[in-house]
């Protein structure tokens, strides 16, 4: 369910231009979760602008996803200092405890996950972030309690 | 000027030109891969790093502007060994597939390897896996020969102004693609093939048709035609090891006999026939306050685009056929006629200097009775390649004249094969129709040339005619907005898809040489300024081709063989 | 947002947005000057000093709530902190901060009692908060959990007897807190704070008295450079571009901060906005731009909203938009928000981004200051730099340049992360040593381990080994070793790392980040990984000829990365080779035995560890056979397992399984 209508966006960029495309893309994405195709050919008729170019935007930017992502979406950070204290294993733990690779979504459409280049939070490393909440000093045993406390809550709101 | 130190030797520099041009305007030749001339350069491939001193790292040629002082090195041990260690990155991820290429022989990353003495493989790690794209009845993408140099993005982009390709993903991921990957038939690809003429590599080449005219030439219960664009002989020398600008007319129809073909036409005849249908048109759209103004309708890459992205202006292209197309219908109605042949017996080729004409010969509406008018389109490349193929040696050949009745033509149909040839044609035959005169200068240099843009006013009678004529799809892209703003000053637009016209088009010999298109352009100009019959009116044959079947220009008969309706079409662009 | 300060001035006061007075920052910070009132001064004075805490009227609780602290649970401790408050009807203020840089320590709250310096404590999670503020509030410290006390800052505030002083405490001794003066100390979300300690003072003073000739000058002599690793003087920069001349220019606040293992600028936004604002505004005054761009990476949610927050004060009090401070200069400042990607970070790359298009780097000339964003005229600086700039207008370049060494000034913070005791944010002067961040600062290596290298400069970087600790951190000394200073990221690393991982991880990092568009980083990092990667692959996956392709990969490593150093388009590429060879140079041993001895001395990459079970301490429970991808663990349930060495793959899947501690690997 979107929270806002792509419509209700492109009415604001009225009468925009091709700086406006990333932004305008992050919005339509906040709002719908991903950009579908539909949406890509209407981004591109709002602004003039071969639906080819914003295709190559779009797929140059890690941050865009052309399919819905999970309820609670994981991103593990991969930076520096989450690596040197040992984010990989907690990659592994969340990979086999998901059964999913990055880039994907579990079939109960609970989770996806995503590697990010760093959130920021090198001093507690290793991070991840479930949604818009930031986990820091995580290690492989910490990933089931974690990750397990979003079905309880899933299960709870039902 | 200036001078600067290249290589120990002091040499001219022009202030304002980049390092690129001044070596190589001395003679001294840096290799390149990205580089387009007359555009900005992007910096990709990096072959053109020389060492300048002073500077740390290696210098790219092609973006470092001249200046005072300049002590240059352009083949030091260091340059030399990124530029091999370039092309050894570019082959560890290339397929190994030279022999098989349609680019053996022909291919800048063969030459490239040679030239730099690269003689064994490197590095054996993984290459991008990617399928090829064979959607489109013109163009073949394979992007696992692709090297992202970005010429083809930009020319569809800059040169075009289609954009149907751009780079998608990132980095070793990187891939030139449609809006999601689609195939390029879906997409707004106009068949152009001007991306095919700055491929370096085999990554882009035509929808090879010569299995299926070599199948038809065999078969014996096939009667198979030819008839070939006004472009095609001022080229096909160069691919045969002949200099540029030759006109190899007589030799190329003898070819056609030995290669097994029962007739040779010139579609220059039904080029005359296009000036006599559409100058008509023009006429009476002129008199009875038809819409004006009149596109031209003969490049269907141009068709395809106004389709697409002006569909609002269709009403005021002409709604006749290409001279391919007309060739094609009056083969399989009026010769099918008289000569007692089935026309479902006829086999059409057509020798073309473009990618789209195979799209336009697959078109529906371009045929009768589930029988298509054109059968095959072959570019020039692809004719050069078959008679190689074949074995016909063009030194032992003497020339020979086209078959009746589409064999003669005016040279005012053969300037079709240039920008301008079409609108200097109707110009010389326009006057006739509506003065009864002659006009008295038929040169008509203000269409002349191979400037993107060109603009006349034009005295026939009591009026003055507005007219323009562009070439490349941006330009025509650019006259539109102005007539969608409202300028009203033009009667008659020639619009040719391909910069320069046809003798620069996608299925002419691949890499752009500028010197190449103007020695064909002035082959073409020397036929004119030679011939006698000058003037599509005067053409006895097609006088004779409506006295026998078509009544009149515009007439019914023309209007259900020689006419036909365009389509919005909903491409995601 | 709460009541603008000037409404405060009563019927006197003629600032208004349409019509602004020169004078106004003076008259935030002091009271209203025209007016020839002491009385309403004195009062203002009173207010500002609430402002600034100096006199509070009732207890104060501070909690670090940057994203480090809420990693660490802030979120959870704020909530029982008001629930503590609420259940005891206690009136107290709570005050979110920033990062004060001490990530190893946060959850970080501090306790003002009215009158009485202000106290800090560590790792306060929601558990401990009762206990702690039960006896804060009455004046007694847990003793455990005590960080320091700030010192007084004026006479009308008492120290506590026996309390270190948080400044004395070892991890900010040796810092020079310029830029990250306020972070950690005051509210971020709270202008009127930022003014009451001397904030938009500079800018007022560059508007009224100082050309755009005088403030490039200025910061010229200050010596500033480029704080985001390429270290180009920032005044000629921006001489640059006032040179320049044209209807438009734009100057851009690059806070993309792509480097891994560099937090420092999320910090500065999250903790003190507006003092970046404050350089933002002066830098664009200085080359005559109109409309600025902050380029902020995405994965930085909370500092954009900061950044948000803060421009709509700075609007308010007319500090941006038409017409500032009367001077007729004005400025629009709009938030662009990356969309990961690294190459971002490269100034033409962001320069496409901030125009639509894929970020891809173009060949300089044109150089930005002549010719970039939209074609015209653009100035592209970094966070730090930018933050530094309201303290040089201040106190003058002289003050900035007088610390330093010869040809680096000021300071610099740097971002330490890694296997150090005190993880965090640090502030030196520059010429600090590497020892001193390390070992004084950050504390020495945790777990009784022995420190091996301190990775700098982010991929861009190399790494600084033992022998060189004692290096004295500037732009050009750390070139000398291989490595840059890069951003400010310095990752710490300790026996159990292995150097040919660290520069494998860094060369895959690359080779996801490059954008694609030149062929020798395009292609040859991809070569250069494979190469790396076949250094760690297990020997048992390996075929005979891979083996021989193996050490024919190694001889070509270094050319590769010599040629993708001299001719890659940008920056990316060019430093790309630099862990590869840094970690050579001065790990060479590691590698050998990597690629010769066929082992991984750190015990780091799993390929090449021989994984065994114990069969005295298994149980048979069967739990690590199930987790094999390989199907290599064989054995009947409730009896001792056993690995068949040839199918194992080495992925320690079963290390990690085991709770019985039955597998060892080696």
């Amino acid at each position: 369910m979107a929270s806002v209508d792509i419509n209700q966006i492109l009415a604001k960029y009225a009468n925009a231009g091709r700086d406006a495309l990333i932004p305008l893309l992050q919005e339509v994405q906040e709002s719908y979760g991903y950009l579908s195709r539909d949406a890509v050919i209407q981004i591109g008729r709002q602004l003039n602008l071969p639906v080819s170019k914003i295709y190559g935007v779009a797929t140059f930017y890690n941050q865009f996803r052309f399919h819905a992502p999970g309820k609670f979406h994981v991103q593990v950070c991969r930076g520096t200092a989450c690596h040197v204290k040992g984010s990989a294993g907690v990659l592994e733990a969340i990979k086999r405890h998901l059964k999913i690779e990055p880039g994907q979504t579990t079939r109960d459409g609970m989770f996806s996950l995503e590697i990010v280049a760093c959130i920021g939070v090198c001093g507690l490393a290793p991070v991840i972030r479930v949604g818009e909440e930031v986990y820091a000093e995580v290690t492989p045993d910490k990933v089931k309690r974690i990750l397990n406390s979003y079905r309880r809550k899933e299960a709870a709101n039902e | 000027m200036f001078e600067i130190e290249v290589n120990g030797k002091m040499i001219e520099a022009k202030p304002g030109e980049m390092l690129l041009s001044t070596l190589r305007r001395n003679g001294i030749n840096v290799p390149t891969l990205c580089h387009m001339e007359g555009l900005a350069p992007t910096g990709a491939c990096r072959l053109c790093v020389v060492e300048v001193e002073g500077r740390p790292g290696l210098i790219p040629s092609c973006s470092f502007p001249v200046i005072e002082g300049l002590k240059v090195k352009t083949h030091s041990p260091r340059a030399m060994r990124a530029r091999r260690t370039i092309v050894e990155l570019l082959l560890a991820n290339h397929p190994d597939e030279c022999l098989y290429c349609s680019r053996n022989n022909n291919c800048e990353l063969q030459s490239l390897a040679a030239e730099l003495g690269v003689d064994q493989r490197l590095y054996s790690g993984s290459k991008n896996d990617y399928k090829i794209d064979a959607s489109s009845p013109s163009i073949v993408r394979d992007p696992a020969k692709c090297i992202l140099c970005g010429k083809c993005v930009r020319v569809c982009e800059e040169v075009q102004g289609v954009s149907a390709i751009d780079f998608t993903f990132r980095g070793s991921s990187s891939i030139v693609g449609t809006a999601f990957g689609q195939g390029l038939n879906v997409s707004s690809c106009v068949n152009c093939g001007q991306c095919i003429l700055v491929c370096p590599t085999g990554a882009l080449s035509e929808r090879n048709s010569i299995k299926d005219v070599l199948a038809a030439l065999e078969d014996p219960s096939k009667t198979v035609v030819v008839q070939h664009a006004p472009a095609v002989s001022v080229t096909l020398g160069e691919l045969l090891g002949l200099k540029p600008g030759k006109d190899v007319m007589g030799i190329m129809t003898a070819a056609f006999r030995k290669l097994g073909f029962d007739k040779a036409f010139d579609t220059c005849f039904t080029a005359d026939l296009t000036i006599m249908e559409e100058g008509s048109e023009l006429v009476q759209r002129i008199k009875t306050g038809g819409t004006l103004p009149m596109f031209t309708s003969c490049s269907p890459g141009w068709i395809k685009f106004i389709e697409q992205f002006y569909p609002e202006y269709l009403p005021n292209v002409s709604s006749c056929k290409s001279p391919q197309q007309m060739m094609g219908a009056v083969i399989k109605s009026y010769w099918a006629e008289k000569t007692g042949v089935d026309p479902r017996d006829i086999y059409s080729v057509s020798i073309m200097p473009c990618t789209a004409k195979k799209f336009e010969a697959g078109r529906p509406e371009m045929g009768r009775g589930g029988v298509p008018d054109i059968d095959a389109v072959l570019t020039t490349r692809e004719l050069a390649q078959m008679i190689r193929m074949r074995g016909v040696d063009i030194h032992a050949l003497e020339p020979e004249d086209a078959d009746t009745p589409f064999g003669e033509r005016s040279s005012a149909g053969k300037l079709f094969g240039a920008t301008g040839g079409v609108m200097e044609a109707a110009i010389r035959s326009a006057y006739y129709l509506i003065t009864g005169e002659e006009l008295e200068h038929l040169k008509v240099t203000a269409v002349r040339g191979l400037k993107g843009v060109k603009e006349a006013k034009v005295k026939i009678g009591d009026l003055e005619v507005g007219v323009a004529v562009v070439s490349g799809l941006m330009n025509a892209r650019e006259l539109i907005e102005q007539i969608k703003a409202g300028r009203n000053d033009l009667h008659f637009i020639e619009v040719m898809c391909c910069p320069g016209g046809c003798i620069s088009g996608g299925g002419q010999p691949v890499g752009v040489s500028v010197d190449a298109v103007q020695a064909r352009m002035r082959a073409l100009y020397q036929i004119d300024r030679d011939e006698d019959l000058r003037v599509s009116h005067k053409n006895k044959w097609v006088q004779r081709l409506y006295e026998e079947f078509l009544g009149e220009p515009l007439g019914h008969k023309s209007h259900e063989l020689l006419h036909t309706k365009y389509n919005k079409r909903d491409v995601i662009f | 947002m709460s009541e603008l300060l000037f409404n405060r001035f009563g019927e006197g006061c003629w600032h208004q947005t349409q019509k602004p007075c020169p004078d106004l920052v003076d008259c935030l910070r002091e009271g209203p000057k025209c007016q020839q009132n002491e009385e309403k001064k004195a009062e203002y004075a009173k207010l500002m000093a609430v402002y600034r805490r100096d006199t509070i009227a009732k207890p104060v609780i501070y909690l670090g709530m940057g994203t480090c602290g809420l990693g660490a649970g802030a979120g959870k401790t704020l909530a029982a902190i008001k629930a503590y408050l609420n259940e005891k009807a206690i009136d107290a203020d709570v005050v979110e901060v920033g990062c004060i840089g001490m990530c190893s320590a946060e959850p970080l709250m501090d306790v003002q009692l009215p009158g009485r310096t202000r106290v800090g404590f560590t790792h306060v999670t929601e558990d401990k908060v009762a206990a702690l503020l039960d006896g804060a509030l009455k004046g007694e410290f847990d003793r455990e959990a005590l960080l320091g006390q700030l010192k007084p800052q004026h006479d009308g505030i008492k120290a506590w007897d026996d309390l270190p002083f948080m400044e004395d405490h070892d991890f900010f001794k040796p810092q020079t807190r310029w830029v990250l003066v306020n972070c950690g100390l005051i509210d971020p979300g709270s202008i009127e704070e930022y003014i009451s300690r001397g904030g938009y003072t500079a800018l007022a003073k560059v508007l009224k008295s100082m050309t755009q000739q005088e403030v490039c000058a200025e910061v010229e002599t200050s010596g500033l450079r480029g704080r985001g690793g390429a270290g180009f003087p920032a005044g000629t920069k921006w001489k640059f571009a006032l040179r320049e001349s044209s209807n438009q220019k734009y100057f851009i606040c690059n806070a993309d901060e792509g480097d891994p293992g560099a937090f420092m600028d999320r910090a500065v936004i999250e903790g003190d906005p507006h003092r970046m604002l404050e350089g933002m505004i002066i830098g664009a005054y200085a080359i005559g731009a109109d409309k600025a761009y902050v380029y902020i990476r995405a994965e930085y949610p909370l500092a954009i909203k900061r950044l948000a927050a803060a421009i709509e004060q700075a609007k308010a009090y007319g500090l941006l938009g038409e017409n500032i401070l009367d001077s007729g200069f004005n400025l629009k400042v709009i938030i662009k928000q990356g969309a990961g990607a690294f190459v971002c970070g490269e100034e033409t790359a962001l320069i496409h981004s901030v125009e639509g298009k894929r970020g891809m780097p173009r060949p300089r000339p044109p150089f930005p200051a002549v010719s970039g964003a939209f074609e015209k005229p653009t100035i592209i600086n970094n966070v730090e730099t930018l933050a530094n700039i309201a303290s040089i207008i201040n106190n003058g370049a002289s003050w900035f340049n007088a610390i330093g060494t010869e040809r680096s000034k000021g300071t610099k913070v740097f971002a330490l992360s890694g296997k150090v005791n005190r993880t965090g944010l640090v502030e030196v002067a520059m010429g600090t040593t590497v020892r001193q961040i390390i070992e004084e600062i950050g504390g020495g290596i945790g777990n009784g381990k022995a420190f091996k290298a301190v990775q700098m400069g982010g991929p861009s970087g190399g790494c600084i080994p033992q022998q060189h600790m004692d290096i004295e951190i500037d732009y050009d000394s750390l070139k000398k070793v291989g490595a840059i200073m890069g951003s400010g990221g310095m990752v710490v690393m300790d026996e159990d790392n292995c150097m040919v991982d660290v520069a494998k991880f860094f060369m895959d990092f690359i080779q996801r980040e490059s954008c694609g568009k030149c062929i020798p980083c395009r292609e040859g990092t991809k070569r250069m990984l494979e190469i790396l990667k076949a250094i760690t692959r297990a020997r048992r996956t390996e075929g005979g000829f891979q083996a021989l392709e193996r050490f024919k990969g190694i001889m070509y490593l270094q050319k590769l990365a010599e040629v993708i150093q001299d001719c890659s388009l940008c920056a990316l590429g060019q430093t790309a080779p630099n862990p590869v060879l840094s970690t050579l140079r001065w790990f060479h041993d590691e590698y050998e035995a990597h690629i010769f001895d066929r082992k991984c001395p750190a015990g780091v990459c799993t390929e090449l560890l021989i994984y065994d079970i114990d069969a005295e301490k298994c149980t048979g429970c069967t739990a690590c056979a199930t987790q094999c991808p390989a199907e290599a663990i064989m054995g009947k349930p409730k009896t001792p397992h056993y690995i068949v060495q040839d199918k194992c793959i080495g992925c320690g899947s079963c290390l990690t399984t085991c709770r019985f501690d039955a597998i060892t690997a080696s």
